[in-house]
Formats: C-alpha cells, sequence, structure tokens
C-alpha cells in the first residue's frame, strides 16, 4: 500500500515537470518574450538591455533553471497588466475559485448520488427515462450558454437570485449549478451504470437472500462497490471543473482564478496565463494524488496488493 | 421493485432478449440522425440554404427580433445581431466552422491516440511506461487552458484551435486503447502471428488495429460532440476562432452584454450547439450500446 502511494506521488511529480517543461517550451517556442513585455516602438538597445536583465540571453537550460527556481518558491514574476506579483493576484482570486468550486461539486454530489442509484434501482421506469434525459442534457448543455440562459430568466426576469459577482450564499446558487451541472450528469450515469451491474453480483444475492431489506441492500451492500468508478472519474471530473469554471467565472463575473485567466487573456498578460495554468494543473494532480489515497481506504484489493 | 426483493422466476424473465430488446439497443435514433443530418448538409451548401450572406452588416436593422415577435421580419427569421447581419445565416455558416473544427480535431487526436495506444500495449515495459507517464501528464493539462496559452503566445486561430484540443485529447484514446489491446495481446492469434514472423508494425497494423475499430467508432462519436463544446467555450472566451468568422461560440459572447434587451442573438447559436452536440451524443450512445458496451463508463 505505501509502495502503491509512493508510485503515485512520484508519478505526480514527473507529470508537473513534463507540464512545466511544456509550458516553457511554449512561451519560449511561440515567440520572443521581449514583444510581450515591451512596446513596439522599443530601441535595439532597451532589448538588449531587459534581454540582460531578465537572462533572455542565457542559454535555454540555464533560462528553463532559473524559471523553475522562481516557481518552486512561488514566485510566478510581475503581471503586465495589473503591474503587481503574479502571486498576490493568485493569493487574491484563488479562495474565490475553491469556495465556487466546492460548493459546485456539492451540488453535484447531493444530486448525482441520489438519482444515479435510484434509477439504477428502479431501471426501466419513468423515473429512470426522466434521470437519463437530464444525464444526456448535462453532458450536451454549453456551460457558458446555460450561465448566460440562467442570468437573462432567473436573475433578471424572475429576480430570484444575483446574477453575479461574490456575495451571501444566494450568490452562489447560479454559478454553482451551472458548474456542477456537468459532474451531476456523469456522475449520474456512472452511478446507475455501476450500480446496475453490482445488483446483479453474488454477494448481493446472497444479501437478498439472507433477507436484508431491499433499502440496505441498494444503499450500503451495493453501493459500496459502486463507488469505486465514480471515484477513478472523481480526478478527471474535477479537471473538468477547474476548466469549466473559467467560463462560469466569467459569465457570472466571479472575482477567481478563471476570471483572472480571462483579463488575462483580453491583456495578452502571459506571466499571469503560465501561473494560472501551473496552478491548476498543481490542484488537479493533487486532487488525483488524494483520489489515490482515498482508492486504498474503500478498495481492500488494492490496500492488500504490493 | 421496490423494497421486495425479486423471486428468481422474476429474475429469470427480466433476462429474456424480448424485454431487453426493447428501447435503447433498437434502431439508430431518428431525430438526432436527421438533425445531425440537416446541419451537415447546411453547412456544406451553406451559399445556397441561407438567406442572407453572413458578413453583410446593415446598422440600421440591427436588433431586429425573430420573425414571430413584434417588430421581427421575414426577411431575418431568427432575428439580426448588433450590427444588423441576419442570425440564420451566422447560424448556417457557423454550423460550418463548428462541425470541421469538431470532425478535423477528433481525426487528428484519434490517430495519435490509436497509434500511441497500439505501440504501448504492444511492446510493454519501458516504452509502455513512459508512453503512459506522457498520457498521464497530458490528461493532467485542462484543454482550455493550453489553448489559453496558445491565444495568448501566437494569437487565437482556427488552427491554433484545433492544435490544443488535438494535443490533449489523444491522451483520452491512448488510455482507452492501450487497455483494450492489452486485452487482445493476450489471445492466441496474436502469438501465432508471432510464430509466422510477422513483425511488430504488421502485427500492430494488421492484426490489433482491426479489432479495436469498434471502440474507435463509439470514441470519435462521442467526442466530436465534447470538442464542439470545448471550440464553442474557447470562441466565447475569445481564445478560438476569431471574429468575424461566424462562429457559434463567439455569436453567444457577442449577444451577452445584450441579453435583457435581445435576448435572442446569444439564444439561437447556444440552442444550436445544444442540438448538434446532443446529437452526436445520442448517437454516440446507441453506437456504444451497439458495438462496445464495454465502454458504458465513457
Amino acid at each position: 500500500m505505501r509502495r502503491f502511494l509512493l508510485q503515485r506521488a512520484i508519478r505526480a511529480v514527473l507529470t508537473l515537470a513534463i507540464l512545466s517543461v511544456v509550458i516553457f517550451a511554449l512561451a519560449r517556442a511561440t515567440g520572443d518574450p521581449l514583444t510581450l513585455i515591451l512596446p513596439p516602438e522599443a530601441s535595439a538597445e532597451d532589448r538588449a538591455n531587459v534581454s540582460q536583465e531578465l537572462g533572455l540571453d542565457r542559454p535555454w537550460v540555464v533560462q528553463y533553471g532559473r524559471f523553475i527556481g522562481h516557481v518552486l518558491v512561488g514566485d510566478f514574476g510581475i503581471s503586465l497588466y495589473h503591474r503587481q506579483p503574479v502571486n498576490e493576484l493568485i493569493r487574491d482570486r484563488l479562495p474565490n475559485s475553491m469556495r465556487l468550486a466546492g460548493f459546485a461539486m456539492a451540488v453535484a454530489i447531493l444530486l448525482a448520488f441520489p438519482l444515479g442509484v435510484l434509477a439504477a434501482a428502479r431501471k426501466d421506469t419513468l423515473f429512470d427515462r426522466g434521470d437519463q434525459v437530464i444525464a444526456i442534457l448535462g453532458q450536451s448543455v454549453p456551460t457558458f450558454w446555460l450561465g448566460v440562459v440562467l442570468i437573462e430568466t432567473v436573475a433578471s426576469r424572475l429576480q430570484w437570485f444575483p446574477p453575479g459577482d461574490i456575495g451571501g450564499l444566494d450568490h452562489y446558487i447560479l454559478p454553482g449549478f451551472t458548474l456542477g451541472w456537468f459532474v451531476v450528469a456523469g456522475m449520474m450515469r456512472l452511478l446507475r451504470s455501476g450500480m446496475i451491474e453490482v445488483l446483479d453480483a453474488e454477494y448481493v444475492k446472497l444479501a437478498r437472500i439472507k433477507g436484508v431489506i431491499e433499502r440496505r441492500v441498494i444503499w450500503q451492500h451495493a453501493l459500496k462497490n459502486a463507488l469505486i468508478p465514480v471515484v477513478t472519474f472523481m480526478g478527471m471530473y474535477f479537471a473538468i471543473l477547474v476548466a469549466n469554471a473559467i467560463v462560469v467565472e466569467t459569465v457570472f463575473a466571479w472575482p477567481g482564478m478563471g476570471r483572472l485567466a480571462y483579463e488575462a487573456i483580453t491583456t495578452r498578460d502571459f506571466p499571469v496565463i503560465q501561473a494560472v495554468v501551473l496552478v491548476a494543473a498543481l490542484i488537479v494532480t493533487v486532487a488525483n494524488l488524494a483520489i489515490d489515497a482515498l482508492y486504498v481506504v474503500i478498495d481492500p484489493r488494492i490496500r492488500h496488493a504490493g | 421493485m421496490s423494497d421486495i426483493p425479486l423471486s428468481p422466476i422474476q429474475r429469470v424473465l427480466r433476462r429474456l432478449p424480448g424485454r431487453r430488446t426493447k428501447g435503447r439497443v433498437a434502431g439508430p435514433p431518428l431525430i438526432p440522425l436527421v438533425i445531425l443530418v440537416a446541419f451537415v448538409l447546411a453547412a456544406v451548401f451553406a451559399e445556397w440554404v441561407s438567406p442572407g450572406e453572413p458578413y453583410r452588416q446593415a446598422l440600421r436593422a440591427g436588433f431586429r427580433p425573430p420573425v414571430w415577435l413584434d417588430a421581427g421580419t421575414w426577411s431575418n427569421l431568427l432575428g439580426t445581431d448588433r450590427l444588423g447581419r441576419d442570425l440564420l445565416t451566422r447560424i448556417i455558416y457557423g454550423a460550418r466552422v463548428s462541425l470541421t473544427a469538431g470532425v478535423i480535431t477528433v481525426l487528428v487526436a484519434t490517430a495519435v491516440g490509436v497509434a500511441v495506444g497500439l505501440v504501448a500495449a504492444y511492446f510493454r515495459g519501458r516504452v509502455d511506461a513512459v508512453l503512459m507517464q506522457l498520457t498521464d501528464a497530458t490528461l493532467s493539462i485542462p484543454i482550455i487552458l493550453l489553448a489559453l496559452i496558445l491565444a495568448v503566445t501566437v494569437g487565437p486561430s482556427f488552427g491554433n484551435v484545433v492544435l490544443a484540443i488535438a494535443a490533449i485529447l489523444w491522451a483520452r484514446y491512448a488510455r482507452v486503447i492501450r487497455g483494450e489491446a492489452l486485452s487482445l495481446m493476450e489471445r492466441d492469434f496474436i502469438a501465432l502471428a508471432r510464430v509466422a514472423g510477422c513483425s511488430p508494425a504488421r502485427i500492430i497494423a494488421v492484426h490489433l488495429f482491426p479489432n479495436i475499430l469498434n471502440t474507435v467508432v463509439v470514441l470519435f462519436t462521442l467526442q466530436v460532440g465534447d470538442v464542439i463544446i470545448v471550440e464553442a467555450a474557447l470562441s466565447f472566451l475569445g481564445a478560438g476562432i476569431p471574429p468575424p468568422t461566424p462562429a457559434w461560440g463567439s455569436m453567444v459572447a457577442d449577444g451577452r452584454e445584450f441579453i435583457t434587451t435581445a435576448w435572442w442573438v446569444s439564444f439561437f447559436p447556444g440552442l444550436a450547439i445544444l442540438m448538434v452536440v446532443l446529437s452526436f451524443n445520442l448517437l454516440g450512445d446507441w453506437l456504444r450500446d451497439r458495438l462496445d458496451p464495454k465502454l458504458r463508463q465513457i
């Protein structure tokens, strides 16, 4: 078990290392960073000076070493647009994003579990059909459009919830729902197919023969094993959530990392984009690692192997 | 089935083929197919079927509502945008952009992903370890973020969108295909091919590849819809296909500021995305149940 986790941890570190090389290479290969930093009318002398100051005249390996050295201590440079250290910007925005993502994930789990499990238990009934419609719609509705439509209908016409910006709990409803919607659909489908399979297994039959009441068979005996595929895909859902957050935060004017990224594209603020991508990848990787640890807890087959 | 456990007879009854074949495992879903064919035809023959021209502005006819509302006109069935461009026309031309982006991206990603998956499964060992490590790393980069980097460093364009999405999407195929191929490698016909002296390239191309085609077809259909949504999201953020090219995502973005006064500008392009993606997903679901039920979880 310890070996399993150690292996995963090494993989995670390798993943981040590869990613840092990719970002560095993209930044350098796709254009001279000087054109982003300096105004177009800068003289050749200015260019040489800045280049030397930033170490851009040194070999690539040295530049990469410096880049990694800075990143490791949390120094992402200075935003070209905001004119303040990027890590200050991130420190301001990251908690807002985490709160929204946490809310969305909670919404998703609270909706997906009852819907998915009951759909499997009542397979082929009207309830199941309705569930399938919700699931397939969830995977087909573009998040940004859903956000725009909700703002127009629920927020502006009906005035049930505020249309955007951070605030009290009511501010979380619309963006949280928009962000969690996609995950609800996927999780529900996984739970349904997992439960249908498990409900057919020998040990579930045994439980039924022993006379365990059906509710317990479903929610305890079966659900425990149907959970494993859900946990496997949890990492993917989390990654999707992080990516979708950019769109949702932009639509709902949410002051988080996603909106920061959007502003950075419109102002071509490279240091910010670079930092957002690295932080997002770090979050996704750590989440995946946590999921591997969770595996060990819920699946004894892994706990006792190797 | 509520709280009463099923009797053995009930269980047997449930397994009879008659009850299983009704519902999802029947013929292809008709409505999605019709919708997709309609959109494809519209995209191909956009010049002929669209009522207007996608770039022609008519500033005095801006924000004209759809025909069934007051002040709507028959010349602009779905209304016009801020610059007075006909929405229906732009949606039809947008179909061309979305569908080509979707199909080309998935084709590129499939080619790379299948190659990587098969090679990893065939050679195992170190090759497998390196390729799968690369796959894992790739999967941890959110597609939208890579596209953002490309948009900021080299500027947004059709090619960059395809490149950014394909550069990550291949990893999803590689994972699934590798798993599939690994179990194929255990089969006798592969061992026999080896004994017969087939080269690795031949075994991969002639013996492994045809056996995973079903999976490839299912993944392809299910992913096109996904890619169309991602492309639209990128265009919405201004990191996708740059204006004035009519892309559905940027059209939704165009109307966002005026959503309370002219809802149709954002609404209809989004509806088009929803219809196309929904059709691809329904068709993909059906194909999966038909060709490759093991893929349930994707």
